[in-house]
């Protein structure tokens, strides 16, 4: 029961991770329509960037800003020369083009900042909490914890910005109904700015949570990888369903690779490990058979 | 003047229906296919074979697979890749498992497997659409990789699934070299090719074309969904399994499930973008295209980098390629969204009007 309790918790605790990441494809999927493949590789330039900069001499502070910086610039380049010409295309062209915009990061971003892995010191360690240990016996990461921490400050900041402010507003406005939004005056385009912007201000943390924790590597592309499921338990357009689809993927995933292999090695024999891999894609197949909008996600209703 | 049809009367129901109705793409076809069977076997060498010929046939075929399925029926796919696996380990277990089977019988097998495979992951496009569907195919991306990974049945029990293809006999003759593989690739892609064109103009092609353009609507003037997206996923994924069953046998000759990755799934679906979505000739220049571009920028790039006196290493040049995907995905996407066939068009129409145009 203990070691269920701990796998569970290490399951939702990396869970936060992915919903760090799914977070910043919903910003941009509600308010553009646009499904950003690239979200992923965003989170790879934006850890990258911090760590080229460090390397460069900046601390800590400065190399976030300075990173945030450049993922803004990103961001408002992205929308002026990819997704402004795209206008009035079908959805998957758009979706085309954001793989094509990811491999464009992937290329330019080791070229600016250097390819090999490194490692990204934000002075939190990531060692269990010796009161929790003693207590019940349960390993939890410290830094888990703080990235928990971390995801739950963001999506407060967001919904906050959301609710309240003038831009908020009209962020709604944009992702309700483009036309309708453009008529009543909200420019369009700088609203798209803006968004793309805080999609690479969340893509900053997400590649700060997650390059702390496994180095700043290539792989850090993947993560986007493992977002997708997480949209589609949660829906794309429900930002509580990206941190409930994270949740559930992250807890279900780590109990799957504990429990199934022995299981299914006592049917079939041989080794079973990696079943990480594929896992959520497949529960997020049994979702869609259920829910096909996602637990949060609003009813798509076909005019012809 | 060159391209013109004036003057070719149809006075036949066949005459009309033909496939390529202008004399001049009838000779263009004859052309194409003389010199790919007579003039490149006498003279290419043997590096052209197996190192840009038969992979460039090869990706083809996948690439019209997957062109029937995003292009024709509007059902993104992800996992091009995985059903060429599919094919592959079929065509391997068929010849192993069954005593004294013909190769190309287990190639059609190995697509028939793909096949079934491809309507098994495709049932989830009846209720799904959109980047839904594309996630759901990557489900079949890694779900297939893991499967033959893991089980070792389906690598016949070989360390990490790797898989070392039979030999290919045909009536008795040995396939060995690479300009038998290139002929025998060639006649394969060449079929089914012709009956891709085919039956993209068929009754079923433009089913998929009305499921592509607005399925409520196909759904409306009676068009049943579920066969016809399903029979696309099949067909698309049998063309898969059938040029996978020829990248581990007349390509690489031993393959690993893990050669057949998702970025391999990513560059059959940037050669349909780049050749063109919805074209049956876009599917070869888009992968002549994507063959070729690294190639040259091998090549190209050390060369400008002396010139400049650059110092680039070898990881730039992988990163400049990368970075050059991505901006020719977004440069056509954004140019030209019908790809190099459309091209290819516009100089059609306008070697129609040479040398007097309006």
């Amino acid at each position: 029961m203990q070691f269920f309790l701990e796998v569970l918790i290490g399951g939702l605790l990396s869970g936060v991770m992915y919903a760090l990441v799914a977070l910043g494809f919903v910003l941009i999927y509600k308010a553009s329509g646009v499904f950003n493949f690239a979200q992923g590789a965003m989170v790879y330039l934006a850890a990258l960037s911090v760590v080229g900069c460090m390397e460069k001499g900046a601390p800590l502070w400065l190399a976030i800003l300075l990173a945030f910086v450049i993922m803004t610039l990103f961001g408002i380049a992205t929308e002026k020369f990819v997704l402004r010409k795209l206008v009035n295309q079908p959805p998957i062209a758009l979706f085309m083009a954001t793989i094509g915009l990811a491999f464009f990061i992937e290329g330019l971003a080791p070229m600016l900042f250097g390819s090999e892995p490194r490692a990204l010191d934000l002075g939190i360690v990531d060692e269990p909490i010796p009161a929790i240990l003693d207590a019940w016996g349960i390993v939890i990461s410290k830094f888990d914890l703080v990235a928990a921490g971390v995801a739950a400050l963001l999506v407060t900041t967001l919904a906050l910005f959301f609710q309240y402010t003038r831009i908020g507003r009209a962020l709604r406005a944009v992702a309700d109904d483009h036309q309708a939004a453009l008529s009543i005056g909200i420019p369009l385009q700088h609203i798209w700015a803006i968004v793309w912007g805080i999609a690479g201000f969340v893509a900053l943390v997400a590649g700060l949570m997650w390059g702390a924790r496994n180095g700043v590597q290539f792989a850090l592309t993947f993560t986007a990888l493992k977002a997708l499921p997480v949209l589609i338990i949660g829906g794309f357009t429900s930002v509580p369903g990206a941190i409930v689809g994270g949740l559930i993927i992250g807890a279900s995933e780590k109990l799957a690779e504990i429990y199934l292999p022995p299981v299914m090695q006592s049917l079939f024999g041989g080794n079973f490990g990696g079943i990480e891999g594929w896992f959520p894609y497949v529960l997020a197949l049994f979702f869609l058979l259920i829910r096909p909008e996602g637990l949060f996600g609003e009813k798509h209703i076909d005019r012809v | 003047m060159i391209y013109r049809e004036a003057g070719q009367f149809k006075t036949s129901y066949a005459a009309d229906q033909q496939l390529f109705p202008i004399r001049q793409d009838r000779i263009g076809v004859l052309i194409v296919l003389a010199v790919a069977f007579l003039a490149i076997p006498a003279v290419a060498s043997e590096y052209w074979f197996s190192a840009i010929l038969i992979p460039f046939l090869i990706f083809s075929l996948a690439a019209l697979g997957l062109n029937i399925l995003t292009g024709y029926a509007g059902q993104l796919s992800l996992g091009s890749a995985a059903f060429m696996a599919v094919g592959a380990y079929a065509a391997y277990n068929f010849q192993l498992r069954i005593e004294g089977i013909p190769i190309l019988v287990s190639f059609a097998c190995a697509g028939l497997t793909a096949a079934g495979v491809g309507i098994l992951f495709g049932l989830p496009s009846l209720w799904i659409k959109g980047f839904y569907l594309a996630v759901a195919t990557l489900a079949a991306q890694f779900f297939i990789v893991w499967c033959l990974t893991k089980f070792p049945w389906f690598s016949n029990h070989s360390s990490s699934g790797v898989i070392s293809a039979q030999k290919i006999v045909i009536f008795g003759h040995e396939f060995a070299s690479p300009r038998e593989k290139y002929l025998l690739v060639l006649t394969l892609v060449a079929v089914m090719a012709l009956a891709a064109k085919n039956m993209v103009r068929s009754s079923t092609g433009r089913a998929w074309m009305a499921v592509r353009d607005m399925d409520v609507a196909a759904e409306v003037i009676g068009i049943r969904l579920m066969p016809t997206k399903l029979l696309a996923f099949a067909v698309s994924s049998f063309y898969c399994g059938v040029a996978g069953a020829l990248y581990a046998f007349c390509y690489l000759g031993s393959v690993e499930p893990d050669g057949f990755s998702l970025d391999m799934s990513f560059r059959i679906l940037f050669m349909i973008i780049i050749g063109g979505a919805g074209s049956i000739l876009g599917s070869f220049l888009g992968a002549a295209f994507i063959l070729l571009l690294p190639i040259f920028l091998d090549i190209a790039l050390p060369r400008m980098a002396g010139l400049l006196g650059l110092p680039f290493s070898n990881a730039t040049v992988s990163h400049i390629q990368i970075l050059l995907f991505g901006t020719l995905i977004m440069f056509f996407l954004i140019v030209e969204p019908h790809g190099l066939a459309r091209l290819w068009q516009i100089g059609k129409e306008k070697l129609r009007l040479w040398p007097f145009p309006h």
